[in-house]
């Protein structure tokens, strides 16, 4: 059979037996790899059995009878040579890149099914194959432009705002519909190789249109999302390959997409079928505007450093305006000046935070802040009550105490962290314009909030300086 | 070829597979949400085997164009996806072992 890993000529019998072990090594290290990673301190481990497997993996595959070689060294290449700079963009721009590689990903399955389905008779084309077929080129598909949406918004090539118009799920339902009526013609008549491409294109024009309504600020969810689709489709491109190794990464890669996006969904107050059927983005501008202005109270930097310095305890959230102000650096020397003092600072680190699962981390161990100060909400948000100050930095819904108390607020419901719990709250923000979701936060005008105007970058900086220079 | 026991070895190793998948990646740490993600999109790019046998086997014009541009595209993630996820990982350190920044509350 063409394409098949697996050859039962029996002279070869001994070289197919090798290969067959190593993808079974191979596959031990995928799934060590993934367990070492449960811990920061082990966590490097993990990479060095994921590489060893993926050599032992395509140094197996090399040793296929009748290969011949020079094209596959030219596109290994070449395919290192783009995935170098890939490895090397900057910690802010891993999201789009890893929307980017996802988009890579399901275009190497889908090319792969395609090929598979023009080098195969209609006989050998059974029922079943052409189901899995189908669906790894569909979900391949829909994933490659999908991505590519993802990356494009995140990048900020694309507007990041919902787009929407009038029978937008009628149209998504019918574009799926269509493509699954063209697989089931596939798999009761195979030889109808003309509706494949229409099948390809219905699949790649749905992943637009997918992703077109989604907001900037769901991006986590989708990432998870599609990274738990990619798995699923390289699962499927197995079935047909019948590949046990590439159907136990497939299924290892879809059940991460899948947790993540769970715990994505939950972080947002989204059920899980509204997940799944990507029917997200649908928290829009709720809160008007044109309400009359509340008073705040404002501080200046000398007030917030005498204030802070005088804590016991602070406890920090960043949001990602930290990280588009670049201000994380800023933010580590303000660490370092309170913790000089004796004064215990944590940052409380909210599940969406960022614009990936666990993005926040990233940017905040990139600017050289010890990860064992990085808490979950769940386990940090008891002890808010107990917090001399909690310094809001560039995050703005997931403190906000609507969603706790207001049945009304597009976000109620939405897990938060209790930042207005603390005695003092400082928010550094650069004006009162309502946040990205554009939904008003209550928290500013509460007695214990203090109002920081400003650049982050700038502010936390003036912050330091009084730290550093007034000794008091 | 026996397709029939293929199909349900291939189904009990996906389900088996998946809940190995879905106990190891439950306790991977919130922290390395990021990292596990590339880790994740490296090791799928296993995917680059199919693609290397396409091209190898030669059999038509469009199955080696196809292959090679998989394997391509799957190389690149293998490559980046290590090399980023080493990237970050080295970023994460313990204020334990060096520098000891006041870890304990001191009363002032």
């Amino acid at each position: 059979m063409s394409g098949q890993l697996i050859v039962t000529t029996g002279e070869i019998g001994a070289i197919q037996i090798l290969i067959e072990l190593l993808y079974l090594v191979a596959s031990v290290l995928f799934i060590l790899s993934l367990k070492w990673m449960s811990s920061p301190t082990t966590a490097r481990h993990g990479i060095w059995a994921g590489e060893i497997g993926m050599v032992l993996a395509i140094g197996g595959t090399l040793l296929n009878h009748g290969m011949s070689y020079h094209l596959i060294a030219i596109a290994l290449v070449l395919g290192a040579l783009i995935g170098i700079p890939l490895g090397e963009v900057a910690m802010t721009a891993v999201p789009q890149r890893t929307a980017l590689s996802h988009a890579f990903g399901a275009l190497c399955v889908t090319l792969v099914g395609s090929a598979e389905y023009y080098l195969r008779t209609p006989a050998e084309l059974p029922p079943f194959l052409m189901s899995v077929l189908s669906l790894e080129v569909i979900l391949g598909g829909l994933t490659v432009t999908g991505s590519l949406m993802a990356a494009g918004k995140l990048q900020e090539i694309l507007p990041q705002r919902p787009l929407t118009y009038k029978g937008q799920n009628l149209v998504n339902f019918l574009l799926l519909a269509g493509a699954l009526a063209i697989a089931v013609s596939l798999v009761l008549h195979p030889d109808s190789r003309s509706l494949f491409p229409f099948m390809i294109l219905i699949a790649l024009t749905f992943g637009v249109l997918l992703i077109i309504p989604i907001g900037g600020a769901d991006m986590p969810t989708v990432i998870s999302l599609l990274n738990g689709y990619a798995g699923l489709s390289a699962a499927a491109m197995g079935f047909v390959l019948n590949s046990k190794l590439l159907i136990i990464a497939g299924a290892l890669d879809g059940s991460s997409g899948l947790i993540l996006s769970i715990i994505m969904s939950k972080a947002m107050n989204r059920s899980f079928t509204n997940v799944l059927f990507g029917a997200f983005g649908q928290v829009q501008a709720a809160a008007a505007a044109g309400e009359e202005a509340r008073p705040v109270r404002s501080a200046t930097p000398e007030e917030a450093a005498a204030i802070l310095s005088a804590a016991n305890r602070v406890i920090v959230v960043p949001g990602y305006g930290m990280a588009v102000a670049q201000a994380q650096h800023k933010v580590r020397e303000l660490y370092d000046a309170l913790s000089k003092r004796g004064v215990e600072v944590r940052f409380a680190i909210h599940p969406v935070a960022g614009r990936m699962p666990g993005h926040m981390n990233v940017l905040l161990a990139e600017a050289d802040i010890p990860y064992d100060r990085l808490i979950e909400m769940d386990e940090i948000n008891g002890d808010f009550p107990q917090t001399d100050v909690a310094l809001v930095i560039g995050a703005n819904d997931v403190t906000n105490p609507a969603a706790r108390s207001d049945a009304s607020s597009p976000i109620y419901g939405m897990p938060i962290l209790d930042v207005d719990k603390a005695h003092t709250v400082m928010v550094i923000k650069r004006s009162m314009n309502p946040g990205f979701a554009g939904i008003d936060n209550p928290l500013y005008y509460l007695d214990n909030t203090l109002m920081l105007f400003g650049d982050a970058k700038a502010f936390v900086g003036s912050i330091v300086r009084e730290l550093s220079g007034g000794h008091g | 070829m026996n397709s029939g026991s293929n199909l349900i070895n291939a189904l009990f190793i996906f389900v088996l597979a998946g809940f190995i998948g879905f106990e190891v990646i439950r306790r991977v740490s919130p922290l390395l949400h990021t990292p596990l993600m590339s880790l994740t999109n490296a090791l799928d790019a296993i995917a680059v085997v199919g693609a290397i046998v396409l091209v190898g086997e030669h059999k038509s014009t469009l199955s080696t164009v196809f292959g090679f541009i998989a394997v391509v595209a799957a190389t690149s993630n293998i490559v980046g996806g290590f090399l980023i996820t080493d990237r970050m990982l080295k970023m994460f350190k313990s204020s334990r072992p060096a520098a000891e920044p006041a870890a304990k509350p001191v009363a002032k």
